[in-house]
């Protein structure tokens, strides 16, 4: 068995690759290519006759298949099906370090898991509050009601729009201008903002289509997303060069972190750097681009 | 448990197998072939042999069609079929208890 | 006795000269006499050579019991004229005690195994093994061990009478009436003939068996009409579809993709990534696609390769038309794009198999090489790779030009999946080893990259180019504990193939496999 750290609820989620919980083949290392998080998938990837099967394959790979610093999150079954409730106890056992509702439509849908994953945390003698969740946002009622969603507990990290089914409710199409998403994902970027957690972009799943998914990944870095859903590890690399600070970004924010530190230890709060007004509101912004610049190997320095 | 009626879980898939358990009289009936037969063919006979042990199968017929699964895989697919002939599959599950 | 590479050889087999595997480069220096065959003159002018039928070519060709015929593999899996000929001889001449010396059997020759089964054949040479006759030489049904042999290591046996083909058989896409054969122009076309070429001039008797008969002088001829005694027209040579796909398409499996970009990072952290370097790469997954990655490298310093050997494909050949590449020369070609190139394109060229890789002759192009992209069926500690068995211990592969390729370059690269299944790529001990670790210098995995203890010059570049690379036996240990530490294979005393280094040394061989059954304790 190998034992998984508690897991953080803000850490870097650039790249969130799901993998069929069914497929033994698939998930016995699907770590070695770099995603931030593997996404197990008990829900549209398995066969309504294979659900009960899926989940001893996924028990037995979260005991024994050692994931290092990938975060393993697993969809769970919608609310609305009889599978839920042992696909919940399945990860609390297993250790998943996350549980993304599938169809979350409000916060009483995060607070009926949120009651499920705390009475397995019970029954298994694990931590209480271990579990992590977060909300896939599928329709139009889980959009507008994203704010509560993204606020509901304190085990939501974010949420993510689910483009197939979303598109399918507004009778739409994937555009190659993102139109048919747009007012969706930006309503739900403000949400998850305002309620201080992550938000998440759909998969994109067009495997041919190389012009039309840089398109999209450009757009979500452009609207200010987390991270993106992948359904193949060969969209991995992509997002994470999109989603790395430039060399001017990172200098920057070095230049700020530094001189803020230097100033505020002389008790002076506010201050510039190259000419531009700094105060301690930019700090946190500063960091993140540190952080990240650290994650993507561009950045080796010891202020973050 | 009781193996009450035939059940059958896994595929022919590579990195999977077949695990089919029927009602037996005769202790346990064990067969397997396996396309990794010369170098875990032993490894193979006893994760299934421990796996019913833990599931305290006494009595089965049990057939394993492995395609070069790993030993997770091998215990989930057991497990499952033992607990699919007993109809209890699909709610409350020993996670951590039988099930290791 | 053991050799160099540790393996026990049993001393029955050291006869006649033959010594056991002493390490790269024993041979060199040392004088070899060359065989010449035993040819019929052909005085009096001939309006053709057509015969009727297989049959009747191989009477008139002295065929009898304890014939020894030769084959080449470049119809690969869609081979009709090895089986037809095999059959006539069994067959309609009653022929007994035949020895197949092949430059590789596969899934296409399972008539073969009958014959092996029922003792009409008693000999395979070859360096290629797979299908049912890898099954049935590994059940000890062939009356003589198979005596594999690599790519070069075959031209070198020939040479120097180890084998002596009594009658070659070239399966020619085209041929004229007296036997000059090409590759291309036919209807079951396979570009090179180059494996064919070294087989046609040191056997005594040539048939060539064609199913397109095309106008005197076929030219320029692969095969020539001056080494052929008799000519049949076949309705066909082999199915087109198994002879070559439409074009190799460059893998898109995402593990493939992230070894192949490892595999060019890795060349071109070394000092002999320059103008003009020279490269051979396989065609399966990862080797393939390294290409693709090379060529992003070659942009980015601005340099051009000097030339590329080996069995080509597409990839290949549209770096050739991009004139990226100076020079493609080829062996054997493996779809239709390097098909219609060769001899076609500007500087695409032919090669015969010891001009390939012949480490006995006086210039094989494999020595040298810059760069040869590997794969492995098993890679162990040692860097000894194994190409031919499966890790059941079953005769599934071929050495083809892995031996040669790794001990003339410079800088020879094995990539493979750390895991199969679950079978540890990387393990202790290979089943059997067929390319020596002094050979091999650097393993890339999709777990990361070991180099070779033997090259710290390479180690250095790495390093010096921040490639992160581990130690072969971390792999070792990662692979056991991803599939469990294998049962050691148990064998029989009797040996089913001989392996032969490709300067003619006794590198393993392969014995008799006990199955585990259940039963057992």
């Amino acid at each position: 068995m190998i034992p998984r750290p508690k897991p953080e609820r803000f850490r870097l989620r650039r790249t969130m690759m799901f993998m069929n919980a069914q497929k033994p083949g698939l998930i016995k290392d699907a770590y070695i290519y770099g995603c931030d998080s593997i996404m197990l998938d008990l829900e549209d990837a398995v066969a309504e006759n294979q659900k009960d099967s899926a989940r001893f394959s996924l028990y037995h790979a979260l005991k024994t298949i050692d994931y290092g610093d990938t975060e393993v999150i697993v969809r769970i079954n919608g609310l609305d099906t009889p599978h839920w409730q042992e696909d919940v106890r399945v990860c609390v056992a297993g250790g998943a370090d996350g549980i993304r509702i599938a169809k979350c439509e409000s916060a009483q849908d995060v607070r009926t898991v949120e009651a499920a994953v705390e009475a397995a945390e019970e029954e298994f003698g694990v931590e209480k509050g271990r579990t992590l969740l977060m909300g896939a946002l599928e329709s139009p009622k889980g959009i507008l009601n994203a704010y509560e969603i993204c606020a509901a507990s304190d085990r939501m990290f974010g949420v993510a729009i689910s483009g197939g089914d979303f598109r399918k409710c507004m009778q739409t199409k994937p555009q190659p201008d993102g139109i048919d998403m747009v007012v969706a994902r930006g309503m739900m970027l403000m949400a998850a903002r305002a309620a201080g957690v992550q938000c998440f972009d759909t998969v994109f799943t067009n495997l041919d289509d190389e012009e039309g998914f840089h398109a999209e990944v450009l757009q979500n870095k452009a609207m200010g997303f987390d991270g993106k859903s992948l359904i193949n590890p060969k969209q991995i690399r992509y997002v994470h060069e999109v989603f790395a600070p430039t060399q001017k970004e990172i200098v920057q924010a070095e230049k700020i972190v530094r001189a803020y530190r230097e100033q505020s230890a002389a008790g002076i709060g506010v201050f510039t750097v190259d000419g531009k007004m700094i105060d301690i509101a930019f700090i946190p912004g500063a960091e993140r681009t540190l952080k990240l610049a650290r994650a993507c190997g561009l950045y080796e320095g010891d202020l973050v | 448990m009781e193996i009450k009626k035939p059940a059958v879980a896994g595929t022919l898939e590579s990195s999977d197998l077949m695990v089919t358990v029927e009602p037996g009289s005769n202790g346990i009936e064990l067969a397997i072939s396996s396309s990794v037969m010369n170098q875990y063919g032993r490894q193979i006979k006893n994760t299934v042999l421990e796996t019913l042990d833990r599931l305290e199968v006494r009595q089965a017929k049990v057939t394993v069609v492995d395609k070069g699964a790993l030993d997770c895989t091998i215990k989930a697919r057991v497990e499952c079929a033992v607990f699919r002939s007993c109809d209890q599959s699909q709610k409350n599950i020993p996670w951590g208890g039988a099930i290791v | 006795m053991r050799n160099a590479v540790g393996r026990d050889i049993p001393d029955y087999l050291l006869t006649g000269g033959k010594e056991v595997y002493q390490g790269k480069n024993y041979m060199d220096g040392k004088y070899m006499q060359k065989a010449a065959p035993k040819t019929r003159r052909y005085e009096k002018p001939q309006e053709s050579k057509l015969v009727e039928t297989i049959a009747d070519a191989l009477r008139q060709c002295g065929c009898k019991d304890g014939c020894t015929f030769s084959f080449h593999h470049h119809l690969r899996n869609g081979d009709y004229v090895a089986n037809m000929v095999v059959q006539a001889a069994v067959e309609e001449l009653g022929i007994k005690d035949i020895t197949v010396a092949a430059t590789s059997l596969g899934s296409a020759h399972d008539v073969i195994a009958d014959y092996i089964e029922d003792g009409r054949v008693i000999g395979v040479q070859t360096s290629g093994i797979r299908g049912r006759i890898g099954d049935v030489v590994s059940e000890g049904k062939l009356k003589t061990p198979a005596i594999i042999r690599s790519h070069g290591g075959r031209p070198r046996a020939i040479e120097a009478g180890e084998v002596h083909i009594d009658i070659a058989v070239v399966a020619a896409p085209t041929s004229d009436c007296v036997g000059n054969c090409r590759g291309i122009g036919g209807k079951s076309n396979c570009g090179s003939l180059g494996y064919a070429m070294t087989d046609a001039k040191y056997a005594d008797h040539v048939i060539v068996v064609t199913d397109t008969l095309v106008d005197f002088p076929n030219m320029p001829a692969s095969v020539e009409a001056i080494d052929v005694d008799a000519v049949v027209v076949v309705d066909s040579i082999g199915d087109p579809k198994k002879i070559a796909s439409a074009a190799a398409r460059i893998s898109q499996n995402p593990r493939d993709l992230m070894m192949a970009e490892n595999v060019a990072k890795v060349i071109a952290a070394t000092p002999y990534f320059k103008e003009g370097f020279s490269f051979q790469t396989g065609v399966g997954g990862p080797s393939l696609a390294a290409n693709l990655f090379l060529e992003k490298y070659m942009d980015e310093r601005g340099i051009k390769m000097g030339w590329a050997i080996g069995g080509i494909c597409g990839p290949m050949v549209e770096l050739l038309k991009k004139g990226k590449v100076g020079k493609v020369i080829d062996v054997q070609d493996f779809d239709l794009d390097a098909v219609n190139s060769i001899n076609q394109t500007p500087n695409h060229f032919e090669m015969s198999a010891s001009q390939y890789a012949n480490p006995a002759n006086k210039g094989a192009f494999v020595n040298k090489l810059d760069f040869v992209v590997l794969a492995a069926l098993e890679i162990d500690t040692g860097f000894n790779v194994n190409v031919l068995t499966g890790s059941d211990g079953v005769l599934r592969g071929a050495p083809g030009g892995h031996p040669d390729t790794a001990a003339g370059s410079k800088c020879c690269i094995i990539v493979t999946p750390l895991v199969r299944g679950r079978m540890a790529t990387v393990c202790e001990h290979v089943v059997t080893v067929t390319t020596p670790g002094d050979c091999v210098d650097v393993l890339v995995t999709d777990y990361g990259i070991a180099v070779n203890p033997l090259r710290p010059d390479l180690i250095a570049c790495l390093d010096e180019a921040g490639i992160p690379h581990v130690s072969i036996e971390e792999l070792k240990e990662k692979a056991y504990s991803l599939v469990g530490r294998p049962d050691d294979l148990e064998w029989e005393d009797k040996v089913v193939a001989i392996l032969e280094a490709r300067d003619g040394t006794i590198l393993d061989v392969v014995r008799k496999i006990k199955p585990y059954t259940l039963d057992e304790a």
